[in-house]
């Protein structure tokens, strides 16, 4: 197996007072999209931008493509690409001047009219910075990302602040990155970008990492329950669906039957044997799994949001 | 180097798209000719090449504006750190903007002297090549003072409160606007503290008298050791980040650029030789003739 193209270990930050690090560690792989969940002020930036070279550590190591972001000078920035949380450019150079300054930075360079056709961006690539939208900006920071054809892409909350049709455009994208085989960290405290975008997740909260795993693998080891709502054609016999097997609890409202399942196969072939019995029939049935959401506040005690 | 021409290019066309800079690089410049020549130069064609390097210097002297503010503006609105993730150093940054705002400032002093001699009759060009020497470095030097204004504040509003105060300072005790034989002796000795004063001597020299660049020693001295020693302090106070705090030692580090005009101050009280250079350009408003010459007189 190739060794991890980001190493994170024991990162320490502190502004002042604040500790915004407290030795967060992680790895991501080669061709892996690595995603940091966390709510604001979690440490989710402050990783990142260090990662980028643009902050230094108090402690503890990060390399990536096995350089030291803030030792190895200019050649490391010919290895990455990123979008900064909020990208900034000046009002009047139009989107082509962008491109085409920032690409004749690097030494390695990707074609521009590709790069215009990919993100969308042929028709205003004569407009000004200052007259595009939110989204046409966001897609712009990612192309700019990418003129250099990096190794490892750093994404920052890239759809912080953008309406839903414009996040599932840059959902897209990234996917596309994601079949191109690009290594990408992202750090979003959206919970649908992570479970859709990430192949792995670490979960961030006051300058820890307080989960780390695949999306699934993360619901699975929080609770362990799985929410399963059914509606019967007549009322249950008392008690007889609170004792089917791998429920850990059930709740009623009015003629809807919530129940909390451990195992959901075992739970539903136990319902369906014990309706068979009572003469009883299923009207409506849904399994909602957990989210990381619940992950997050199953582990923290908070929603991500709070 | 390649870097430095992109950004070169790339500051030069957003400057050029920006209303501000027309007004201050272009606008501004011109009123300060026709203000100058139409005013005090009526029907005075000999004061016209006294009166132009005034106009000259205050055009060079409107560098470090410009320029600190831009950069400042930059840093606060997080252009500079999208900048940062490119594979580019301060120097590159800092070069640019000083190359470009040299590069726009020649076509306003090009006009200036065109304006000059179409609508004010100047009689004669001066010493031209020693002219655009000083124009360059006194451009250069402006610009890096600027830069260092740049790297010890931290928000525009901060810079422009600086900026005013230097700008007032350069204004009216250089001795481009008030000449400078009409001061009392010790502000005359203290006006050579400040680094506009030396550029408004050497231009009046090579506007007035002629005088070629081996006459203007430690004007030229005084500016480029200026303009090396600012360039290098703002380079390692150069701040991406507006997050970022001035460090302490920024504020004393930025002082040590104006220890070529202490020096050049100190100099000039024990010699008194630039005094008595720029008493001779003022007295040549009213002369028929072109003075001759004579950099190392004293006073009288």
């Amino acid at each position: 197996m190739n060794s991890p193209v980001i190493q994170v270990e024991n990162l320490t930050k502190s502004y002042g007072s604040v500790e915004a690090l407290r030795g967060v560690s992680f790895e991501v792989n080669e061709g892996e999209v690595f995603g940091l969940l966390g709510p604001n002020g979690a440490g989710k930036t402050t990783t990142v931008e260090i990662l980028e070279g643009l902050r230094s550590a108090d402690g503890g190591r990060a390399l990536v493509c096995g350089l030291n972001p803030r030792q190895a000078g200019l050649r490391y920035k010919e290895e990455i690409g990123a979008t900064l949380q909020s990208t900034a450019l000046p009002e009047k150079i139009r989107v082509r001047e962008a491109l085409a300054m920032f690409s004749s930075f690097y030494g390695r360079r990707r074609n521009l009219a590709d790069l215009l056709r990919r993100f969308g961006l042929e028709e205003k690539r004569n407009t000004f910075y200052g007259q595009l939208s939110g989204g046409q900006k966001q897609r712009l920071a990612l192309a700019l990302a990418l003129v250099n054809e990096p190794r490892v892409l750093f994404l920052d909350e890239p759809t912080a602040g953008l309406d839903p049709q414009v996040r599932r455009e840059i959902y897209d994208i990234v996917e596309e990155l994601k079949q191109e085989k690009k290594t990408i960290l992202l750090t979003t405290h959206y919970i649908e970008e992570a479970e859709r975008l990430c192949d792995r997740v670490a979960i961030v909260d006051y300058g820890r990492v307080i989960a780390l795993g695949t999306p699934r693998e993360l619901k699975q080891r929080a609770a362990g329950t799985t929410r399963i709502e059914v509606r019967l054609a007549r009322p249950a016999v008392d008690g007889a669906l609170a004792k089917l097997e791998a429920v850990s609890d059930l709740l009623q409202f009015e003629d809807r039957y919530v129940l909390h399942s451990t195992h959901v196969p075992a739970t539903i072939v136990a319902l369906v044997k014990q309706l068979e019995s009572d003469g009883n029939e299923i009207a409506s049935l849904e399994i909602f799994s957990p989210s990381l959401e619940d992950v997050f506040l199953e582990l923290t005690g908070r929603k991500l949001r709070d | 180097m390649r870097h430095i021409l992109t950004l070169t290019v790339n500051r030069m066309r957003l400057a050029l798209r920006t209303p501000a800079f027309i007004f201050f690089s272009l606008v501004m410049p011109m009123a300060f000719l026709f203000a100058f020549c139409g005013f005090f130069g009526r029907g005075r064609p000999n004061a016209i090449p006294y009166l132009m390097a005034s106009v000259l210097a205050l055009t060079v002297m409107g560098s470090f504006w410009g320029l600190s503010l831009q950069l400042v503006t930059y840093r606060e609105m997080g252009i500079l750190r999208r900048f940062h993730l490119a594979p580019l150093g301060a120097g590159a940054i800092l070069a640019s903007s000083i190359l470009s705002n040299y590069v726009l400032t020649l076509p306003t002093v090009v006009l200036q002297f065109l304006l000059a001699r179409w609508v004010f009759h100047l009689q004669h060009w001066g010493n031209l090549a020693g002219t655009f020497i000083l124009i360059t470095l006194g451009t250069v030097t402006f610009s890096a003072l600027g830069l260092i204004v740049a790297s010890v504040t931290n928000t525009a509003q901060e810079t422009q409160i600086i900026n005013n105060a230097f700008w007032l300072l350069f204004l009216f005790l250089s001795g481009a606007t008030l000449p400078l034989p009409l001061f009392p002796g010790w502000l005359q000795a203290t006006a050579f503290f400040l680094p506009a004063t030396p550029l408004v001597i050497a231009l009046q020299k090579t506007m007035v008298a002629r005088a070629s660049i081996f006459h203007l020693g430690p004007e030229l001295l005084s500016l480029t050791v200026c303009a090396a020693v600012a360039f290098v302090i703002s380079q390692q106070l150069f701040r991406w980040d507006p997050g970022e705090k001035v460090p302490r030692r920024a504020k004393l580090l930025a002082a040590s650029a104006i220890i070529p005009f202490l020096l050049l101050g100190a100099w000039e009280i024990h010699s008194g030789s630039l005094r008595a250079s720029a008493l001779r350009s003022f007295q040549s408003m009213e002369r028929q003739s072109v003075p001759q010459v004579s950099p190392e007189e004293p006073p009288r």
